[in-house]
């Protein structure tokens, strides 16, 4: 395609035509994408936007890693809305998880981002790719209804409406207006209400059992270091050396950023001294970790502006002050 | 007009149903057009195409960006979708290329598919992917209340031009054959009949093809311009009109209140992105190559 | 045990083909972990171009090198920016034509092979890229030969396949008559394999 508008609507044009599809973009061309992003929002469009992340703000650091787009990636479109946002932190989690992305997309009809960052994103390591018949794969979720029963926007018990392709007879409208049911606009507050606010519930399983986290040694952490992406194997270094320093450190690995897996980090915070947030980025996802503990431990954050990833040192120190 | 009633003569019957409603979706009438407004015209002319191409209606999509032509996609009974500002045509290029099958069909306005959307008009062209564009243009931004267009004449009063505006218009069938469209026309909605046959044409035609259709605007360009109300501006179209099918593009520039050259200006094959896509790779992987599936789960 | 390993040279040299040939034979061909990131600047060709590979028995965590146990420069400028760096005791392979070594670090041992002469020699100045990967075999015999060997034969086209493996066994030759030439000359220090000292 011609540029980010065009290729982030056009994989919207192949979902409804039948396709599963997704964009790979970085930086600038993510910040392209917000509208569209929007728009899968809007119409449950499943379908996959995986984003690079580099330095910014701006043409930034087009070679060099940073996980600054965190935010954006959740609040990036106008309005109210909900998308699920995942971090992989390996080229086979790149593999692993872009499957989980498309079968989330399909299983959530929302926009699925796939979060990496420039180091991920250009690293090479062994992948080992399972028998294609060995892949569970989440069906797009036909109605079974014949087209004078179907309608478009009606949910099921789990809040998401089922679906259907063009040129299969439904003659159905789609639309980025606030609609009805039936899919056609309908600009008054009570729609308004009912179906922006079916888009962010229906999401609601991954604050807590749906959430995707990587956990060790939390059984008896007094600190527990909550990373993600390519930082949280540069934190598993630094919490080898604090354990090796007598500091009982433990592992939170965000894999499933957003929604926020609030749940988790709220049922920790109680039980831990504190929790050190090492991210590339001058303080994004610390904000939510501060959130979900409500004052119930310390939150340190380990800023980077990104560049390079941290060094273990730095999340170090962060952690053996977090445990004095 | 006096408080006198119109009565108009007829015997329709009570059970008659108006030959355009099948294709309408009638629980959304009232529709939000203004009268004296083109738009709903070109729809009706819409429609007697579809009729008279004899399409399978479960195989057309309709897709619309927005502004009030972009309202077109929601009162189509047909797949239809009404997408973001200027993106309507690459959301129908998605359609196309997962369900090659669908003739699809782009319906937007002059302001959304030449302003915001003119990068993804001149690359859909280049590509001749195969699309069935029509343009209303009305000359100007109507549901945002009348603001320069791309396509605004010179010396026309607009919301952000009071004092008249000064920047070249573009001539969007010289731009759209520059581009590489495979067929190109320009009608005025009082054209009714002739536009009607373009669209069945450009229905049955392979590759990009694009349909400008001059449109007025009463409540916001016509009124500002004095240009009287939808009547008068047919009137205008009647007088005003030339019809020079293969006129050279580039002679045919609208101005405020002068000649409005229409008819058919191009009409002519080239590969279409199918054709071209599985060429160039059955050329280069040979055996290798496999044509796309067509998705059919449940066809 | 992690081996770090940085390539450097300019762009268009083939710098992280090469790195990608050694991780793979590690982490595909010995059943290893390797873990390659790279650093490059805007210019596809003539900027200065580096890959780090890391080599380990378990999965790495730590994506960049530190201090390179083995450094592998194919410019000037690459030298100038990476030797440094190289850690105390550790391994230096150049391209001896391209990189002329003023100073390096306290017990270094240096290499050095013709590798874009013995690459002409083949008559393609740029499989020079594959003739330092078989001398990095045979000077290091960090990684069995027939790993390497598999790695590059996977990681070019079928078309030049032939050609990369003819550089493969020239780098390596090279190398190992170097090694054969230091040993009969009592340089035992230079010649003790990168394993044995670990």
């Amino acid at each position: 395609m011609e540029d980010e508008l065009a290729a982030s609507i056009t994989i919207q044009g192949a979902v409804w035509g039948g396709a599963k599809a997704f964009t790979v973009t970085s930086g600038p061309g993510f910040s392209l994408m917000m509208e569209h992003i929007g728009y899968a929002a809007m119409t449950e469009t499943p379908c996959v936007f995986v984003d690079v992340q580099r330095g910014g703000p701006s043409t930034g650091l087009p070679t060099l890693p940073a996980q600054a787009d965190m935010m954006q990636a959740r609040w990036g479109s106008h309005g109210d809305y909900g998308i699920i946002a995942l971090c992989p932190n390996s080229p086979q989690e790149c593999f692993d998880l872009a499957i989980t992305a498309f079968n989330l997309s399909e299983e959530f009809r929302v926009p699925v981002m796939l979060m990496l960052d420039e180091c991920v994103g250009h690293m090479t390591e062994k992948v080992i790719i399972p028998d294609a018949a060995a892949i569970d794969v989440y069906p797009r979720r036909f109605t079974h209804l014949p087209p004078g029963e179907f309608r478009l926007f009606e949910p099921r018990e789990d809040k998401v409406p089922d679906m259907v392709r063009a040129g299969d007879g439904y003659r159905f409208h789609v639309t980025g207006l606030t609609h009805d049911e039936r899919g056609y606009p309908s600009m008054n507050v009570d729609t308004q209400r009912s179906s922006v606010t079916r888009l962010l519930e229906k999401l609601q399983p991954f604050t807590g059992e749906r959430a995707l986290s990587e956990t060790a040694d939390l059984e008896d952490a007094e600190v527990v270091v909550v990373s993600y992406g390519i930082t949280s194997r540069v934190a598993q270094r630094a919490i080898d050396l604090a354990r090796q320093k007598g500091v009982r450190a433990g592992k939170f690995r965000i894999i499933s950023a957003w929604p926020f897996p609030e749940k988790h980090i709220a049922a920790l915070a109680p039980k831990v001294k504190a929790m050190v947030v090492p991210e590339l980025n001058l303080g994004q996802m610390v904000h939510e970790v501060e959130r979900a503990a409500a004052g119930r431990c310390k939150v340190r954050l380990v800023p980077h502006a990104g560049g390079t990833v941290h060094n273990p040192e730095a999340i170090l120190k962060a952690i053996l002050e977090a445990a004095e | 007009m006096s408080e006198q009633t119109l009565e108009i003569p007829c015997n329709i019957p009570a059970d008659a149903v108006n030959p355009v409603e099948p294709f309408l979706r009638m629980d959304r009438m009232p529709h939000i057009w203004c009268p004296g407004c083109g738009i709903g015209t070109t729809v009706n002319c819409f429609t007697r195409a579809l009729i008279d191409s004899h399409a399978n209606l479960d195989k057309v999509a309709i897709v619309s960006g927005i502004g009030c032509t972009g309202r077109v996609a929601g009162y189509a009974n047909l797949d239809s979708f009404h997408t973001t500002h200027g993106r309507a045509i690459p959301f129908a290029t998605g359609l196309k290329l997962a369900n090659p099958e669908l003739q699809v069909v782009v319906y937007s306005g002059d302001g959304d598919l030449f302003a915001i959307g003119g990068n993804h008009f001149i690359h859909a062209a280049r590509r001749n992917m195969d699309l069935k564009v029509i343009c209303v243009n009305n000359l100007t931004y109507a549901m945002t209340g009348g603001q320069t267009a791309p396509t605004t004449p010179s010396k026309v009063i607009s919301a952000t031009n009071p004092y008249g505006v000064f920047e070249p218009a573009f001539n969007l069938v010289a731009l759209a054959e520059a581009a590489g469209a495979s067929y190109v026309a320009r009608w005025t909605t009082f054209h009714v009949k002739q536009l009607s046959r373009s669209m069945e044409e450009v229905l049955r035609k392979k590759g990009f093809c694009f349909i400008e259709v001059i449109s007025p605007c009463p409540t916001l360009y016509q009124r500002r311009n004095k240009m009287g109300d939808g009547l008068d501006t047919m009137k205008y179209y009647k007088q005003a009109s030339k019809i020079r099918h293969g006129a050279p593009t580039a002679e045919c520039d609208l101005t405020k209140s002068g000649e409005i050259v229409v008819g058919k200006f191009v009409d002519r094959d080239r590969p279409s992105y199918f054709e071209m896509l599985n060429s160039q790779m059955t050329e280069t992987l040979g055996d290798r190559y496999a044509e796309p599936e067509v998705m059919c789960e449940q066809c | 045990m992690l081996t770090e390993i940085r390539i450097a040279g300019f762009g268009g040299q083939g710098v992280i083909l090469a790195a990608a040939v050694i991780g793979k034979a590690r982490a595909i061909f010995e059943g290893g972990y390797a873990t390659m990131t790279q650093s490059f600047g805007p210019e596809a060709r003539g900027g200065s171009s580096s890959a780090q590979v890391i080599l380990s028995s378990e999965p790495i965590l730590y994506p960049y090198i530190t201090r390179p146990d083995i450094l592998i420069v194919m410019s000037q400028e690459a030298g100038a920016r990476f030797i440094p760096e190289l850690k105390p005791g550790g391994i230096l392979i150049t391209e001896q034509e391209l990189v002329r070594v003023d100073h390096m670090p306290a017990g270094t041992r240096a290499f050095g092979v013709p590798a874009t002469r013995l690459a002409e020699e083949l008559g393609r100045k740029m499989v020079l890229n594959i003739v330092m990967v078989g001398f990095f075999g045979a000077v290091t015999s960090l990684i069995a030969t027939e790993a390497l060997r598999q790695a590059v034969a996977d990681s070019v086209p079928p078309a030049s396949q032939k050609l990369n493996l003819q550089a493969f066994e020239k780098g390596y030759e090279y190398g190992a008559s170097l090694i054969e030439k230091l040993r009969e000359e009592g340089e035992t220090e230079m010649v003790l394999s990168f394993e044995s000292e670990s």
